[in-house]
Formats: structure tokens, sequence, C-alpha cells
């Protein structure tokens, strides 16, 4: 992949989550990253109710030439970079299409129906096997116990991020990283986030 | 350094809407600038606050929008360049002074940047503030894209000092808190003075006193201005047509839907069909530039969000217009081509050009679709909303649940806008049973607590939030004391504007600058007025109990200040009080005469139900550390122990 090559133009990521787990940041770091390369982003965020145990997506488009909404069609997703399972399967039901790619984060949060009892958590893997099925090519990863490793949880996000570079779906690497979080993070929280893209990077090779 | 300030001149920047409008400011050279925190328009104000030291600007949290629009009318009347910024709500508590304010015309240039939420998805509503700029009489902007948003407001602040009055700029939640590319403009440099001129005669507008009266020779005064306007926007090139010279079906939108259409054409693939009018200047909309796109065809969809605003406002000038441009057929809301409720998508447009283009669209196959809406649809268990894991307002109504139910005559609490605005649901055990607009909760108990006279004998309770205490409760309060109205106000106080990202209040001994300010005790301000006080701390659930229960036996205003810091707020989050276990030898679950109470009612995100040992556990990724799950179980399973 050259520098800025994209498989499809725009080149549609849809990153979710439940509100809390970095879901926005991600995004912005993806953004941020793609910018720098010259491409055209624009990127939509459901925020608001994300710090409150809701489903949280941020829609990405990469385009070489152009501006697109910041909502991707229904159907029109390429990349989806999951952090909690059935988020995976939520994207999907809207917005797979029979080639979309999935990084998906196997650590679950229960939703509150679920806590309570009033609804069932899937097993994983009847998860895996039904975004399998929805999807071309899907690669799960416990992002969140590595990231605990490393002593924060959040820093799941940064390891989705690194995966996808790991798999060559977006023009992104190592050093468009750093540069971002140069100017984004303070200096005693690159060390660690660099480690979380490698560890992303990893998993998924 | 934020890159408002220190982005290049020419250089391309991937900003968020709000960071795009507020760098438009800066490069317009604003001084002063003030709001109060609504999503979708909270951004705006801390990005021009968290530069503000090094542009020599003002900037302010005002306790609500209608001193917003005082303080920085106050700024154009001694000819400095000011910017107002609110959500939708907002234009209605400011527009009082507003209606008269666009009598009195402006100075300096003052922009309203206000911006909806169509679909609710922040909000309590989504009435919208379009109409506004009609009713008023002021003029009308809404970018269309990213680089608009920046540009739209810098010349904004241009048209004001042309016409001297107020110009609007409206955006909307997926403009706001969407990113896009912008193009950086010049950053002004010179200091500017103020001084505010009142000694020239009673009429002249630069000089004399700033007063709408009188008012009809002001109002006709106001409309010569808006012919100016008119006239500005005939050649704006923020309306822009994209498509054949005469295409089979002209497509008029503005805002945020500009892209939803953009998008649905390329999608159908029916760009030699369709014609784009995107329009930037929507009130008035100028008749010379209408005309001339009304020509191309005789169908005309209009797409926007919400209420048919440009679509009424189209065919009042297509009316007028149609001796020179002929009969046309719309299509739009009134049609059902469109719906008038909720957010536009993507999707809805490419459905709308669709079924008029009488063209088949599916996304992805029948089999694709049916297949993942039932995995997705069975497989992805719905999320409520709930509070987060370690919320003080969870405790909050915990107590005010319980002692309305052990009180027992049927009391209820009248609620108010805030993250506490989600006790109307099972996260807040469905506490509230009134929700209106910001301090309306204490204003209804105001009126509920009247109605003893008529055998009404239910305890009357109202909760409102810190910052909201300061913004429209206190005209409330002072009515109950004066009335006698007899209910208890319980003020859920968090220490911020918690919903909308901890902007500080007037409670705080901090401004929106970061710099030290005084703080207004709340206690000490009911005491003032004379409410009986209490102030408790949510989390001890035993004391809370007791108080309230007292109070509810007092006639008169009782206020219950529950102190206790927001899990999200940046001095508490990720930091623990206590850390919080589960003894699963002494946990009896299900055979508990509770039956897991903690995850079945109390529901925290932090618990978890393990169905194969048949006892709770905490989520040590989610559990904040607030220990409240402690002192409810009945068992004494979940322990606490102090994290140093």
């Amino acid at each position: 992949m050259t520098n800025t090559s994209l498989p499809h133009d725009p080149y549609n990521v849809i990153i979710t989550g439940v509100g809390g787990q970095g879901n926005v940041m991600a995004s912005r770091v993806v953004g941020q990253m793609m910018s720098r390369r010259g491409l055209r982003v624009t990127i939509g965020e459901t925020f608001g109710a994300s710090q409150r145990g809701g489903s949280v997506m941020s829609h990405l488009r990469i385009s070489k030439e152009s501006y697109w909404s910041p909502q991707i069609p229904k159907g029109k997703c390429h990349l989806v970079l999951s952090l909690e399972p059935t988020e995976a399967l939520r994207v999907l039901m809207n917005y797979g299409n029979p080639s979309v790619s999935v990084i998906c984060n196997t650590r679950p949060i229960h939703a509150i129906g679920v806590i309570s009892g009033d609804q069932q958590y899937p097993a994983l893997d009847d998860i895996k096997r039904w975004v399998a099925e929805l999807s071309e090519a899907c690669w799960f990863l416990d992002a969140t116990a590595k990231a605990m490793e490393l002593g924060n949880p959040i820093l799941g996000n940064i390891m989705m991020i690194g995966a996808a570079a790991g798999i060559g779906a977006l023009p992104i690497d190592r050093e468009g990283f750093a540069a971002v979080i140069s100017t984004t993070l303070s200096a005693d929280k690159r060390d660690v986030n660099l480690q979380a893209y490698d560890l992303g990077v990893g998993m998924v090779q | 350094m934020s890159i408002i300030s220190t982005g290049r001149q020419g250089e391309r920047y991937l900003l968020m809407g709000n960071e795009a409008i507020a760098r438009g400011a800066l490069e317009a050279g604003v001084s002063v600038i003030a709001g109060y925190p609504g999503t979708p328009s909270s951004e705006i104000i801390e990005t021009l606050a968290a530069v503000s030291r090094d542009h020599n600007l003002y900037v302010e949290w005002s306790v609500n929008e209608k001193v917003a629009m005082e303080v920085t009318a106050a700024a154009s009347f001694a000819g400095l360049r000011s910017l107002c910024v609110m959500k939708q709500n907002g234009v209605n508590v400011g527009s009082d002074f507003l209606l008269h304010l666009a009598l009195t015309g402006t100075r300096g240039g003052m922009v309203l940047v206000h911006c909806d939420d169509p679909g609710a998805l922040s909000s309590a509503n989504e009435g919208e503030s379009r109409h506004f700029a009609r009713m008023l009489e002021l003029p009308l902007l809404e970018p269309g894209d990213f680089q608009e948003a920046c540009d739209m407001v810098k010349w904004a602040f241009e048209l004001s000092e042309q016409i001297h009055n107020v110009v609007m700029v409206r955006s909307v939640t997926r403009l706001s808190h969407a990113s896009g590319n912008v193009v950086f403009g010049e950053l002004p440099d010179g200091a500017k003075k103020a001084y505010f001129k009142h000694g020239g005669f009673i009429l002249d507008p630069l000089e004399g006193p700033m007063a709408s009266l009188p008012a009809p020779y002001r109002h006709q005064q106001q409309q010569e201005k808006l012919k100016t306007v008119v006239a500005g926007f005939e050649k704006s090139p923020f309306n822009t047509y994209t498509g054949p010279e005469a295409p089979e079906l002209l497509v008029i939108t503005s805002s945020a839907c500009n892209l939803y259409c953009k998008e649905a054409i390329h999608l159908l693939g029916v760009e030699n069909r369709v014609g784009l009018l995107k329009l930037g200047t929507t009130w008035p909309l100028p008749p010379r530039l209408m005309e001339k796109h009304l020509r191309r065809t005789d169908k005309v969809l209009i797409v926007e969000e919400v209420i048919a605003f440009l679509e009424e406002n189209v065919k009042i000038l297509a009316a007028e217009l149609a001796a020179k441009v002929g009969a046309k057929t719309f299509f739009g809301k009134r049609e059902g081509n469109i719906p008038a409720f909720n957010e536009m998508t993507p999707d809805l447009a490419v459905a709308a050009l669709a079924e008029i283009l009488d063209i088949d669209y599916q996304p992805v196959t029948q089999a694709y679709a049916e297949r993942s809406k039932e995995l997705g649809s069975s497989g992805a268990p719905g999320r409520d909303l709930t509070f987060c894991a370690g919320c003080p307002h969870r405790a909050s109504f915990w107590t005010l649940h319980n002692v309305l139910q052990m009180d027992g005559r049927d009391g209820f609490v009248c609620g108010d806008i805030g993250c506490y605005s989600m006790a109307v649901l099972p996260t807040g055990f469905n506490t509230l049973k009134t929700l209106h607009s910001m301090g309306s909760g204490v204003g209804l108990a105001n009126g509920f607590g009247q109605l003893g006279r008529f055998g009404m004998d239910q305890p009357v309770l109202a909760a409102v939030g810190d910052s909201t205490f300061f913004h429209a409760v206190l005209p409330g309060l002072i009515n109950a004391v004066h009335h006698q109205s007899d209910i208890t106000v319980v003020v859920l106080d968090n220490s911020g504007t918690a919903m909308t990202g901890f902007q500080p209040h007037p409670g705080l001994p901090v401004d929106a600058g970061g710099n030290e300010a005084p703080a207004i005790d709340i206690a000490r301000v009911c005491e003032a007025m004379g409410a009986v006080t209490r102030i408790g701390d949510p989390f001890d659930i035993d004391n809370t109990r007791r108080t309230l229960l007292e109070l509810l036996e007092i006639k008169g205003l009782k206020v219950f200040v529950l102190k206790q810091m927001c899990a999200l707020s940046p001095e508490k989050k990720a930091k623990k009080m206590y850390a919080v276990t589960v003894d699963e030898n002494m946990c009896l679950g299900q055979s508990c005469g509770c039956n897991q109470l903690c995850t079945r009612v109390f529901k925290c995100p932090g618990l978890n139900w393990d169905k194969e040992k048949r006892v709770s556990k905490i989520d040590d990724v989610i559990c904040a550390g607030c220990g409240v799950c402690a002192s409810i179980c009945p068992s004494g399973a979940i322990q606490r122990k102090e994290v140093a």
C-alpha cells in the first residue's frame, strides 16, 4: 500500500464501542493520521449519551479528493473497529456488507438489561461465528486484557488502531501515530500508547 | 496550545465543526464571547476559552443564555466584536432580550451561533431555532460543511457591522460534533478599545442611547436593514449550485443535509439528472437567485431537518415568482418524501430521490439485509441509558425512591435538565415524574405545592442540578418562599455542568478561562431566602434517608443540597475511593430475601451477576469505587476497603 492509496474512495470506517471506551479519541487519532497525509477526512460522532452506557459510533470517511457526509450510508462500511463484541454485530446490522472487514475486542461490557437479568448476553463463540458470517474477514483480540497489563483498560482503543495498521487496512503507520500523539498527549503518556499500538499490530500478525 | 491558535494561514487542518466556528470568530477578531453550555454547542466556548489569554479575549460561561446575550450585546454597543453561543433551547431563554435587541440594533459585529439538535441526540426536544430569524427579522446563515462553518462565522461579523444588527448562524449536531478539513485564513492583530457612545440624539443608531423606543420607527429601520441583507445574499458565495443546466429535479437544501444530498446523488449515480442548490443564506431568501434556479425545472425537492422552514420560504417565493418561473411540483415534507421529525440521514435522502426518480436502490442484497438484522437484533442486547458507575445520582435517586416508598403518600419528584433527567428511566428507579425545560421542575413543584387546599396530600419534591440551580431555578425558589408553597427541593450538586463536559458555573471557584472566581454557595443562598436547608452526601445512604424523611414532615420550602462530585470529573476520574469486592460465601444471590437487589434493582454497570457461581461480582474495569453498593447489600457480602 502506498502512502495514501485507499482500497475504496471514500473509504468508510466505523469505530464502535460503549461510552467511556475511548472511541472518540481513537477516531480523532485515526482522522489526524489520515489528515496529515493530505487525505480529506470527515468524522461523524455520536456522543452526549456516550459516557452513559450507550452504544457509541464514530464514522470516518476518508477520501483523496472530497469531503463526505458525517454519517456513512447504510450497508457501506468497509472496516469496523469494535471495542465491544456485541457492538460489532449492531454495526453490521446497519452498515455491514459481504466485503466488510472487522477487528473486534473480545471483552464484553454488559448493558444494564443484561446485569439485571432482563436480557441475555450471547456466548462469545456465537458472536465470533455471527461476525464471521456477516463479514469477509475478521480478527478477534482481547485488547482490554492486554491493556490492563499495561495499566489502563482504555488503551484497548489504541490497540485497535495498531491492529488496523497490522492488517494493512488503512494507510497508517507507527511514525504517523507517534507524530499525532506527540501533539495530542502529554509526554508521560506517549510511551505507553506506543506500546499499546505495537501490541495491537502484533495481535493480528 | 490549541491548533486554533497555532495553525498557519493557508494550511489545512482537521477540525471539529465547533472548532471551525471558533476559528472563524478568531479570524474575525472577536473580543467577547459568552454562552451557556448545551450539547451540541459547548466546544465553541471551550475552544475559545483555551486561547483567551493569547488573544486577549473575554470568555464567560454565563449563568444563562439571556445573560449571555446581554453580555455580548454590551460588548457590541461598546464597539467590539462579540459572539454569543448556545443550543436551540437557549434561544428561547434569550429571545425576550433578542426581540428588543433586534430593534435597537448593534454596533461592533455581533453573531449569535445557535446549535440545533435534530433527532434530540442530546436534548429533551428537537425544537429548532431557525424560526427565530423569521420571527425577529434577523439574517440567518447555515454552514453546509466544515470550511463554511469557519468562513461563514467570519463573514457574519462583517455582515453584522454592515447592517448594525445581530446575525444568526445556525449549526446542527452533525456539523458541530463532526470533524472535517478546514483551511485557515488570516488572524488579525491590533488591540481594540471599548467605548460606549451614548451622548447622541435618541434616534442616532451609532452614537445615541441603545433603546428599542420608539418601536414602530425602529422596526421600520430594522426592516430596511433586511433589504441590504437580501442584496448581499443575492451574490453570496455560500449559495452554490452543482448539476446540469436543466436538471430533471432541483434539490434545494442547507446545513448538514447538503452533505446527505451530495451523498445520495453520488450513490444513485444521478449527477446528470439532479441539480443541487445548497443555500447558506436561508433567511431572508434572495429572490433573484431563487428565480434563476427555479427556472431550471418544474420539479423541486426540498431537503432539510425537522420542520419545513426552508420549504415554506421557498414556496412563498415560488408563488410570488410563479408568473416568471412557472408552476412547480414540490416534494418535501408536506408531500411526505422527507420526514418532519427526527434527524436526516443520507439514507433518507436516497429514499426520497429514489422514489421521485423511480429508481430501485438496495444498499445490500435482501438476504444479507435480513440475516444481519436477525443476528444484530437477537445477538446485540439493547443498551438503555444509565448513570455511570459511581454516579452520585444513582445513590441520590435510590434514597429518594425508597423514602417516597416508605412515606407511603404517593409523593413524587419533578425533574429538570441534566444527567439526572435520566431518572425518568429505570436507571434512576423511575423517580422523576415530570420533565420539561431548565428550571421547570421547581416551577411545577411551586404549583403542585399550592394544591393542598384542593385536597392534594402527596408530598411534592423537585430535583435540580447545581448549574441548573443558577440558570433558572432561583426565581422559582423565591416564588415558593413568598407564596409558602409546600415543597422539598433536592439540589444534586456534583460540582460542575456534568452533562455537557464540566463547564464551571457560579457555584465554583473558577471561571471559563480557568481564572479564580468567587463561588456562590447554594445552601447559603437558600438559607438567606428563608428555606429550611440541609446539606448531605448522597453516598451516605442512611443519613440521606433520615434527613429526607425529616424534611418531608416540615411545611413550606425545604432545600436539601446533596453534594458529591461527578464520577467523570477530571478530579475524580480513574481514582477509586474504595476497593470493592464480593465475598462469594456471604452473597446469597437469588436465595437471599433481596433476590439480587444489587444487579436486579440497583443496576450499577460496575456490578455483574455470575451465572455459574450464582453470586454477584464486581467488574473491575468499570467499577468506579464509590462503595455505595456495599451500603445497599442486605447480607453484607459486598465489601469495601478504602484505597490509600
